[in-house]
């Protein structure tokens, strides 16, 4: 385990060191942007460059960005300036995870019920039909189709609003700012999260499942889903919730359409494997019905490789992010990262790259220990596996 | 000593070239079962024709100066002019032909999509199995590179390349090979590559004093060849995406692609309405889409050939 967190820690400052050294490639470095004003005289140019620690040699200059990297010093934007970068990136950061994952787990999900009925059904039309969709969506366009959905929905339909975060008009008299409902609407989301995954887990394990005791895992999930609205009502935050939500719709929606058919083809496959075990013949001859056979057992045990899929594809989407975020004017980090390039921001540019890289190596140090507490044949201790 | 003499008068090549023949034959035959590969396969060889063409019709059929996919401009009507005879396709904003630049990027994408797929197998696979042989030192280097490469957010970094220095098509096609190579390719493959290592014919082959090289180039990469052909497909895929994208966000120096068809639309401000000029956007995207899903459905066949455990019992 320390093993891998030095590991983890090694990777990350070649990542550091790799992200700075691409930046000093760039052409016309950071003084030349800085200084290119004409009225600068000369000699307050050196003093400027001289305060910037522009004229030490470059191996000071990386030691001290990686110093203040750890220290949680990213430096200044130019194009937000005076704001730091630091600042920016967690002001924008929860709104990129908060989009990702939501979209992820929700293709997770449609995938993996998906693909558990057409694997189940092997050859029939239903397996034809979801196969070409799936692969038509997977490999479709993503820039035109969110132009696509955008126009569909929100320009010719007006279901959804067009694009953006909030809806400005809403939020002039507001007498709070977005990011602190938007950290209220995260928490909140969180603890219903976790109180109806806690219910269900209760009345799975606890009770028999009957018809009565569904009922009234539904019934209290519908409380407390209830009693968070009437929350939020209370203290007026509700229609900036709404406001938020909606916006969150569309690329949402997008990102599911884009995504679930990964999801769904691997765990056709890997179900295809199950299907076959002796296990799920014995249940098979035992008389179980057949979805019980299905969902419990077949799936079951090919959810394993789906899984590690969701975290991987978890992080790169997040990579792909800059995508989604500049079609649907998202202000995450992506979008962020996208303008800071081709506005020369080098700072910021820095900085996000960063900190996508530490997301990105979070993600798969979590896909690494998921893995091996979902699979007990991998150890953790760096042992090779058996077969070698 | 009197030499081992088995009777056999071909030459070793060519019994090499009939059990090649063989074996491809065979796996010919479970494609072949496989509708969605055949479908792929079929939509690829269409993809070919009509990239063939684009030679014959500039240089026989039309006229240079109209039909050029980037400098052309028809003098005779209003830009952009939807489908009509002399253009099956219509114009787009600057007056040039949307059938003809098509075409002319169809033979591109192929080239692109190709070059940058063979360059990562290639060297993910020598790669991979370099690594599952020596194991060691080479492993951990390799793995470790591979998890940096994968760990760079892939888009953002072609973004910021693509704004340093305004990258070409050939170039393009050369750095994607190489990020891919070095990243899930090669796991994937040193993976297959050490279930093969442990295999007993390797043992004989070394015992027969085999060279390294001489294992790894005539027993490891013949074994795990079918599996990066695999991956070949899913990464032109791949390839194409990642082009068509960048090229429609305008960072690429590409005078004419499918994503650059897209990208001409929409800075023209042709995009905001969408269903009275389908013609700029839709064919491009079009092709683009099912471009991608004939080389992902040829993948999918192919796993059935590679995984004897998806086929049908």
């Amino acid at each position: 385990m320390l093993g891998r967190v030095g590991q983890l820690v090694l990777t990350l400052l070649i990542y550091m060191t790799m992200v700075y050294f691409l930046m000093q490639a760039m052409p016309g470095d950071i003084s030349q942007v800085y200084l290119a004003n004409p009225r600068i005289p000369q000699a307050a140019r050196q003093e400027l460059k001289k305060q910037l620690g522009l004229d030490r040699p470059p191996v000071l200059q990386y030691l001290s960005y990686i110093k203040n990297f750890f220290t949680g010093n990213l430096g200044v934007s130019f194009s937000h300036y005076p704001r730091p970068v630091w600042d920016i990136l967690i002001e924008r950061l929860p709104r990129t995870i908060v989009l990702f994952v939501t979209a992820n787990c929700l293709s997770f999900y449609v995938g993996f019920v998906l693909g558990r009925i057409i694997a189940w059904q092997r050859g029939a039309t239903v397996d034809h039909i979801a196969t070409v969709v799936g692969i038509t969506f997977w490999t479709a366009f993503y820039p035109l189709l969110s132009l696509i959905l955008i126009w569909l929905f929100a320009f010719t339909l007006r279901w959804l609003p067009l694009n953006q975060f909030i809806e400005p008009a809403l939020w002039v008299k507001a007498p709070f700012t977005s990011n602190t409902v938007f950290g209220y609407m995260v928490l909140g989301a969180s603890v219903i999260a976790l109180a109806v995954f806690f219910i269900f887990w209760t009345f799975r394990r606890g009770l028999r499942r009957t018809r009565k005791s569904a009922a009234l895992a539904w019934g209290m999930t519908a409380g407390v889903i209830g009693l968070a609205i009437w929350i939020a009502h209370a203290t007026g935050t509700l229609i900036y919730i709404w406001d938020i939500i909606r916006h969150m719709i569309l690329p949402v929606f997008t990102l599911t359409l884009i995504n679930f058919a990964g999801t769904m083809l691997l765990m056709r496959d890997s179900m295809l494997e199950t299907v076959q075990e002796d296990y799920v013949m014995a249940a098979r001859a035992k008389g179980l019905p057949e979805n019980v056979v299905r969902d419990r057992y077949a799936a079951r045990n090919a959810l394993l490789p789906t899984v590690t899929s969701l975290v991987l594809s978890l992080a790169s989407s997040m990579s792909g992010g800059l995508v989604t975020e500049t079609m649907f004017s998202w202000p995450g980090i992506g979008q962020v990262l996208f303008r800071a390039a081709l506005g020369n921001d080098y700072p910021l540019a820095t900085g996000a790259l960063v900190f996508t890289g530490v997301f990105l190596l979070v993600a798969h140090f979590v896909a690494d220990v998921l893995y091996a507490f979902l699979d007990p044949r991998i150890s953790y201790t760096g042992q090779p596996a058996a077969e070698g | 000593m009197p030499r081992f003499d088995p009777g056999i008068t071909e030459p070793i090549w060519k019994i090499r070239w009939k059990m090649n023949m063989r074996s491809l034959a065979q796996n010919w035959e479970i494609f072949k079962e496989s509708r969605v590969g055949m479908s792929g396969l079929i939509i690829i060889i269409a993809f070919g024709i009509f990239g063939l063409l684009w030679p014959i019709m500039i240089n026989f059929v039309w006229d240079p100066l109209i039909y050029h996919p980037v400098v052309g401009f028809d003098p005779m009507m209003m830009h952009p002019s939807p489908p009509m005879a002399s253009h099956l396709l219509g114009t787009d904003p600057i007056g040039r032909d949307i059938l003809a630049q098509l075409m002319f990027s169809t033979g591109r994408e192929f080239l692109l999509g190709v070059l940058s797929a063979v360059i990562s197998v290639v060297v993910g696979t020598f790669i991979g199995a370099m690594a599952a042989y020596y194991g060691g030192f080479t492993d951990t280097l390799f793995m470790r590179l591979a998890d940096i490469v994968m760990l760079f957010p892939f888009v953002p970094l072609l973004v910021v390349i693509g704004s340093m220095i305004r990258l070409g098509i050939l170039p393009f096609a050369i750095i994607l090979g190489f990020l891919e190579a070095f990243g899930g390719i090669t796991v994937i493959l040193k993976a297959q590559a050490l279930q093969v290592k442990v295999r007993p014919y390797i043992d004989a082959a070394r015992v027969a004093g085999g060279s390294d090289l001489h294992i790894i180039r005539a027993h490891i990469i013949p074994n795990v060849l079918p599996l990066s052909f695999l991956y070949m497909m899913f990464n032109v895929t791949g390839a194409i995406v990642s082009e068509a994208t960048l090229s429609f966000f305008g960072i690429l120096n590409i005078d004419m692609s499918w994503g650059m068809m897209i990208h001409t639309a929409e800075t023209a401000g042709y995009l905001f309405d969408f269903g009275k000029f389908w013609w700029l956007w839709a064919p491009s995207g079009f092709f683009i889409t099912l471009f991608c899903a004939a080389f992902y459905m040829v993948g999918r066949g192919l796993d059935e050939v590679v995984n004897p455990r998806l086929r049908k019992r």
